[in-house]
């Protein structure tokens, strides 16, 4: 009897697949069946959209209709092809304009009263549609401006499914309604705390600055209140603002997360802190049906903050490793295989034992020994190795808090001018690599003939490899860090000095 | 007689002269038997079709194909087999047909025949 097609997107990670969505009207009794992997959510699709349709005044046929998401063997979930379905159903009636749907991708959940909801993943879904082609997107009148955000795509923003049938030629007045519209998600990523509130510990200040300007991970050893967690959430506000593609990148995880934009992309670094109870799930992603991205995803581009790191279970941190190599996260099912990216800096705090005291000089320790050595072995040793920068952090002393009254302190905004200068040395030094940022570099190539360093500023780190103070791959770091250190001090070449305080930078924690 | 007893009548009145005027012979109106009650049997060619006939004077309440639930498909499917063993020759080939008759007051009714339901 009729048979239409329209498009809409079914996303799997951060990537998408356009999905076309048939809609045939049989000589039957009344019936809706969809096909084509639905997941639950989307399968009541048919009762949202057979009473908004209703409601809307543009009922559906009382005929059998067949609705197809194909291809029909990639899982689709969700309420976000509510609106495709909806209009498929009506061109394949002629109620609207078969040829005026076919050429919309159409995102959007309906209520039963026909208003549009405003969906999670509309920029995903929108870079989507605009990659592979489409020049034209419907989405809800609550995600218009999120899905503005990507360039180069005509945006129709309707409030109602009735305005997206006008829109599509159906003959019917216009009916004003309220649109319903993204809950207001506080944005307060301005209020970065300052740099300039820490007091003394100016070693674990230059490690921040360091790890900033170099893209290197922190582990930060020191007993309760030395200010471990005050330093490391001070670390983002000193990261330079994300670049266009990054920002799209960050902006478009959490749109997939269901946490609205407002409007406009997301420019300064994120900032992630999961309990240390969290599973392995929640920090790489994960989940049953639709695959979610974990908090080292969230955290990508920014800094993913892991507060009593040996309290993490072992598995959990371990799963770290390998977006700590590569940047990416993969994770498969047995239909599917969803990608998220996962190029994230590490921050990890810990106590130097279980009860905390160990090494802090005005209390003793009371932990058996064994205990104590059981509590940091619970951080593996490879993952470990990946962390560049690793520092002890001591609690400040009264005569410290009276000093700090008068020094002045650097604020994070100096601070973020200086790691933004040498980020741009580095960059410029490494124009001809593949690499941006100093942490990324290979130990091979620090010590090639291309930038090896003279023997004599080397001189302290040779004797420590020696006598078996480090391994060659400390050696590696060590040298990594130098080279940030020269960046920031605005020097062409580490020199002994760069190359002593890199060491003190790695060795501090077991000093 | 009550109000919608005497639309059902109405309809069932119209459904089988639309029939007729399709080419279709009536067998039998209103076949009753233990299960329930079948509204028209009629015959055209080998096909015997069992008609069940649904009348609406508006369509405030829904269409009248909306009324025709999974259930009383069943009962209908069972109804045509118990007519098939009480007939004098089993069919050749049989048929479950709807009939929509919406028929609002003293206006001319709309009908709409669904072929082969089941």
């Amino acid at each position: 009897m009729g048979i239409a097609r329209t498009h809409a997107v079914a996303l799997l990670g951060l990537t998408g697949a356009l999905v076309e969505v048939e809609a045939d009207i049989s000589a039957q009794l009344p019936g809706m069946i969809l096909i084509g992997l639905p997941d639950a959510a989307l399968a009541q699709a048919t009762q949202r959209v057979r009473a908004a349709a209703a409601n809307s005044g543009c009922p559906l046929t009382v005929h059998r209709l067949t609705i197809n998401l194909s291809p029909a063997a990639l899982p689709k979930h969700g309420a976000g092809f509510d609106l495709a379905i909806a209009l498929a159903c009506l061109a394949a009636d002629s109620t609207v304009s078969g040829e005026s749907v076919g050429k919309v991708v159409h995102f959007g959940e309906l209520a039963l009263d026909g208003r549009l909801r405003p969906t999670p993943g509309i920029l995903p879904g929108v870079m989507t549609a605009a990659r592979l082609g489409h020049t034209t997107v419907m989405v809800p009148i609550g995600n218009e401006s999120e899905a503005r955000l990507v360039p180069d795509i005509r945006v129709i923003g309707v409030a109602s499914l009735r305005d997206a049938a006008i829109f599509h030629g159906a003959q019917l007045p216009p009916i004003p309604v309220e649109p319903i519209l993204a809950a207001i998600v506080p944005t307060d990523l301005s209020v970065e705390p300052d740099l300039a509130d820490v007091i003394g510990n100016d070693d674990a200040i230059l490690a921040l600055q360091i790890a900033a300007a170099g893209g290197h991970h922190v582990f930060l050893l020191g007993p309760p209140g030395a200010g471990k967690t005050m330093l490391a959430a001070r670390l983002p506000g000193l990261l330079p603002d994300l670049d266009p593609a990054s920002s799209l990148e960050v902006s478009s995880l959490r749109s997939l997360g269901g946490l609205g934009l407002g409007g406009a992309l997301i420019t300064r670094p994120p900032w992630e802190a999961p309990h240390h109870t969290a599973t392995a799930a929640a920090m790489v992603g994960g989940g049953n049906g639709q695959i979610r991205p974990g908090a080292a995803s969230q955290a990508s581009h920014g800094v993913l903050f892991l507060d009593e790191a040996p309290e993490f279970a072992s598995p959990v941190l371990d799963a770290l490793r390998q977006p700590l190599e590569s940047g990416w996260i993969s994770i498969h099912r047995a239909n599917a295989v969803a990608h998220f990216p996962a190029r994230f800096q590490l921050v990890m705090a810990a106590n130097p034992c279980p009860c905390g005291q160990y090494g802090a000089g005005d209390l003793s320790c009371t932990c058996p020994p064994n205990a104590r050595r059981r509590y940091l072995a619970r951080i593996s040793g490879p993952l470990l190795d990946r962390i560049d920068i690793q520092l002890n952090v001591k609690r400040i002393t009264a005569a410290q808090l009276r000093l700090a009254a008068g020094t002045q302190r650097m604020t994070s905004v100096t601070a973020r001018e200086r790691v933004v200068t040498a980020r741009g040395a580095a960059a410029e030094r490494l124009r001809s690599t593949a690499w941006s940022l100093n942490s990324q570099v290979p130990g091979p190539w620090l010590r090639g003939a291309a930038v090896r360093l003279a023997p004599s500023a080397t001189a302290g780190l040779d004797r420590a490899l020696e006598r078996g103070g480090i391994t060659m791959r400390g050696y590696d770091r060590v040298l990594r860090l130098a080279w940030t250190l020269a960046d920031y001090d605005g020097l062409t070449l580490p020199g002994p000095d760069q190359v002593g305080q890199a060491l003190y930078l790695r060795k501090g924690m077991t000093s | 007689m009550a109000r919608k007893d005497e639309l059902g009548k109405l309809g069932e009145e119209q459904a089988a002269r639309f029939l007729e005027g399709a080419g279709y012979t009536i067998l039998t109106r209103n076949w009753r038997c233990a299960e329930g009650e079948i509204d028209l049997v009629v015959q055209r060619g080998a096909a015997v079709v069992f008609v069940e006939v649904k009348t609406r004077s508006s369509l405030s309440f829904g269409h009248p194909f909306e009324a025709i639930t999974v259930k009383k498909l069943a009962r209908m499917r069972r109804l045509a087999a118990v007519w098939c063993v009480q007939a004098e020759r089993w069919p050749r080939q049989i048929r479950l047909d709807v009939i929509a008759v919406i028929a609002p007051r003293g206006r001319e009714p709309v009908i709409e025949h669904l072929e082969g339901v089941f």
